[in-house]
């Protein structure tokens, strides 16, 4: 392309845009349901439960250390997708591109979104592109939208959790939040950590193998562990009890948290996944995913208890209990 | 009031900087409030400024023989 | 470790005396609060959070007059994330920046000299909160933003004094204190001078206390203890950092950028000699005088009794407003505003109070 830069006419519907698709997305994508060039992908997916999830991605900086937008915005919708049960096989990219920004830029994006496509065994399969001025967008906004099939016998909800039933975390919680945070303007510091995005495509096999004993998932993204277990004993009408001393929290996410007078329990995730399973089951699922990569850190942190409903409660280290609230308002560095 | 963290200075820098480390996270802080900090020291960080070294010896014996006065106390 | 802190705790549970313990600073409160120490003590030891959290004792009206100066185009504010919430009496900063503000956080005042190089046509406004700890660091600053010449920096001192608070606090005859639980870092800076004058003039144990939780325990036990044998020292318990005679160069670059001078406390009124402004050496850096702000009246808030929760006379869950009105999310009084504010500490960690509630 002439052009190293998106320019509105990238945006008009005519030549430009169509080259754009051309030539960034379905040369990185290439599959034959999005080259047929429809109004929409058409495809056939037998019958059976199916499971759909959509997410915007808006993030500075586009590239960030263990990621990018691209990789975030295909790893979100599939870990949402896994979280319901589901194994992914479609996705849908919609972007909003800024005037401006570089189409090397994009190209590495659509790059980067092929590759974690095809680790995840998901297609690409339709798309969108607008472009707005420069000044009214970020660089590059994505929304993926994703479908997903759920294997007989899985069915995972809130309301199927019961007390007694075991918290287990894939991993160490806060690195993906930390690795942004640093990126900061007003917040010079470097860190080691890096974004754990990545695709939760290896707990296929967990799932399949536990069926009806993991009673549900949750992926804890934006609002961190806290907000997600939260929102699960509001769902379930449980409560829910952690050990503060069990969560996996690395020295490094710690110090910075310490450091900046955050929580990492209330730091962003892009890869990690909370199972609620069947408590006689939970040390074969935690044995099983310490083997899998990047889950050698997964911990049973907690159990679900009858009372008090609808609340998260944290065994501190002097071992009393205190509420673990949802997150009030922006997580912000502070100094008292 | 004052939230603060140990990290240890492992580099002196021109005009009163240094580098220190913070459980392996690296920042840029100012030492003029410290000016006698040494490399290898830990030092307590507030809002990008060592507050004061850290000395992690001090006190632990005065508490040991409070504690065993204060439960002898009881008995 | 956990047997070491059950130790303290056994230590502290076999008194029998009523004891009231004011921990000063807001620091405190929320180590207090995280590790769930209230809930461990018996209930003859209670604690008390006091004035120690400078973003609570913000007054509305001065919140107003930052208010006021934001909203000019040319000017950058620069703060720390805590105050981004504080109420004003119509507005706060995070509603100001929604409304095209130009507000940023940063961690370091060393970051405002920064952001002041790079934008020579904006004018870099520092807003400079907090207590003895945070001070030196925002005068070393003003230093080097005088050597390096940058004409477009300047400071909002909202700065205050704790001592002053303190003395106030003490000589109330309401308040039943037995013994103060006194700020780590601030005394790292300050020396122990202000709490042995403290603890002689009101016969008051004074403890200056780390911020773990086994800090917090150890200075509970060294304030019993005091009790127990009648004495009313300043002692401290956080020997690895603070030192007796304090941080004599932190307190030399405070007295030579900042005077005192009167200073309006949220709860508490004005209290003569709690504030810092800049000498007049200073005058080109100081935002009041800049862009010369007139002074805010504080309205007073309606049922809220952030004042008595400050000096330790109420405790929050006494409030009607309390979780109702004032929550964390839309809060009212100070104490609910800045995360290691009295009522935000209890709001966010303390069992049971929800279902009360409901």
């Amino acid at each position: 392309m002439k052009n190293e830069r998106i320019l509105m006419a990238h945006g008009s519907g005519g030549r430009m845009s169509q080259q754009l698709i051309k030539e960034v997305f379905q040369a990185a994508w290439n599959n034959e349901i999005m080259e047929s060039m429809l109004d929409g992908a058409v495809f056939d997916l037998g019958t059976g439960r199916l499971a759909m999830s959509t997410d915007s991605f808006v993030i500075t900086p586009l590239f960030f250390p263990g990621g990018d937008i691209g990789k975030l915005a295909v790893c979100g919708t599939v870990n949402d997708l896994i979280a319901c049960g589901a194994r992914p096989v479609y996705l849908s990219a919609a972007f909003i591109i800024e005037e401006g920004l570089p189409i090397s830029d994009l190209r590495r994006i659509a790059r980067s979104m092929a590759e974690t496509a095809m680790e995840c065994g998901v297609k690409l399969v339709t798309g969108d592109t607008k472009v707005v001025e420069r000044g009214k967008a970020d660089g590059v906004y994505i929304n993926t939208t994703g479908i997903g099939l759920i294997p007989e016998g899985i069915d995972y909800r809130p309301a199927r959790i019961k007390p007694g039933d075991k918290v287990i975390v894939t991993g160490q919680v806060g690195d993906h939040g930390l690795a942004i945070l640093a990126q900061r303007e007003g917040l010079s510091f470097g860190t080691p950590a890096l974004s754990d995005c990545a695709p939760l495509v290896g707990l296929e096999g967990i799932m399949n193998r536990y069926g009806g004993s993991i009673r549900c998932m949750r992926d804890p993204t934006r609002g961190g562990l806290a907000t997600a277990l939260n929102e699960i004993a509001a769902q379930s009408g449980r409560g829910i009890r952690v050990r503060e001393a069990d969560i996996p929290i690395s020295p490094v996410v710690q110090g910075a948290c310490d450091m900046l007078g955050m929580d990492p329990l209330y730091m962003a995730n892009e890869g990690k996944m909370i199972i609620f399973a069947a408590s006689e089951c939970a040390a074969d699922i935690l044995s099983d995913l310490r083997r899998l990569p990047g889950m050698e850190n997964a911990a049973v942190i907690g159990s679900v208890i009858p009372e008090p409903a609808g609340m998260v409660l944290i065994e501190t280290e002097l071992g009393a209990d205190r509420i673990l609230g949802i997150l009030e308002g922006e997580h912000i560095p502070r100094i008292c | 009031m004052c939230l603060g963290v140990p990290g240890r200075i492992i580099e002196m820098k021109e005009n009163y900087r240094a580098i220190v480390d913070v459980n392996g996270n690296r920042m840029e802080i100012s030492v003029r409030l410290t000016p006698e900090v040494q490399v290898g020291q830990y030092v307590l960080i507030h809002a990008g400024f060592a507050m004061e070294i850290i000395d992690e010896d001090a006190a632990r014996e005065t508490m040991q023989l409070l504690l065993e006065v204060m439960e002898y106390g009881q008995l | 470790m956990a047997s070491y802190s059950q130790r303290l705790l056994q230590v502290i549970r076999s008194t029998n005396r009523e004891i009231s313990l004011m921990e000063v600073c807001g620091t405190h409160t929320m180590a207090i609060a995280r590790s769930g120490i209230r809930e461990l003590l018996p209930p003859n030891i209670r604690l008390l959070s006091g004035p120690g959290c400078p973003v609570c004792v913000t007054s509305q009206g001065d919140i107003d007059s930052v208010i006021e100066m934001v909203r000019r185009e040319e000017v950058i504010l620069l703060t720390f994330g805590d105050m981004m919430r504080v109420p004003g009496t119509r507005s706060s900063l995070q509603e100001e920046r929604s409304r095209g503000a130009d507000v940023r956080v940063v961690y370091s005042p060393l970051e405002a000299l920064k952001i002041a190089e790079n934008n020579p046509d904006r004018e870099v406004v520092f807003l400079g909160i907090g207590f003895e700890t945070t001070v030196p660091t925002v005068a070393v600053t003003l230093e080097e933003a005088r050597e390096a010449g940058l004409h477009n920096f300047s400071l909002f001192s909202l700065h205050k004094l704790v001592p002053p608070a303190l003395e106030l606090i003490m000589s109330d005859p309401e308040i039943r204190v037995d013994g103060l639980i006194c700020p780590g870092h601030v005394t790292a800076v300050t020396g122990l001078r202000p709490y042995e004058t403290l603890a002689h003039k009101y016969g008051k144990p004074c403890v200056v206390t780390g911020f773990e939780a086994v800090d917090i325990l150890e200075g509970i036990v060294m304030l019993i203890h005091q009790l127990q044998n009648s004495t009313a020292r300043a002692e401290i318990q956080y020997k690895r950092v603070v030192k007796p005679e304090g941080n004599p160069a932190a307190m030399d670059a405070i007295w030579r950028v900042f005077e005192t001078a009167p200073s309006r406390w949220r709860g508490l009124g004005m209290i003569p000699d709690s504030g810092l402004q800049l000498r007049d050496e200073y005058a080109a850096m100081d935002a009041r005088r800049k862009f010369n702000l007139p002074e805010m009246e504080d309205i007073p808030i309606k049922g809220c009794i952030c004042g008595a929760v400050l000096t330790g006379k109420k405790i929050p869950t006494d409030c009607a407003l309390f979780g109702r009105s004032c929550t964390p999310l839309e809060p009212v009084g100070p104490c609910m505003v800045s995360q290691e504010g009295a009522c935000a500490a209890y709001y966010r960690y303390t069992p049971g109070k929800r279902k009360v509630l409901e």
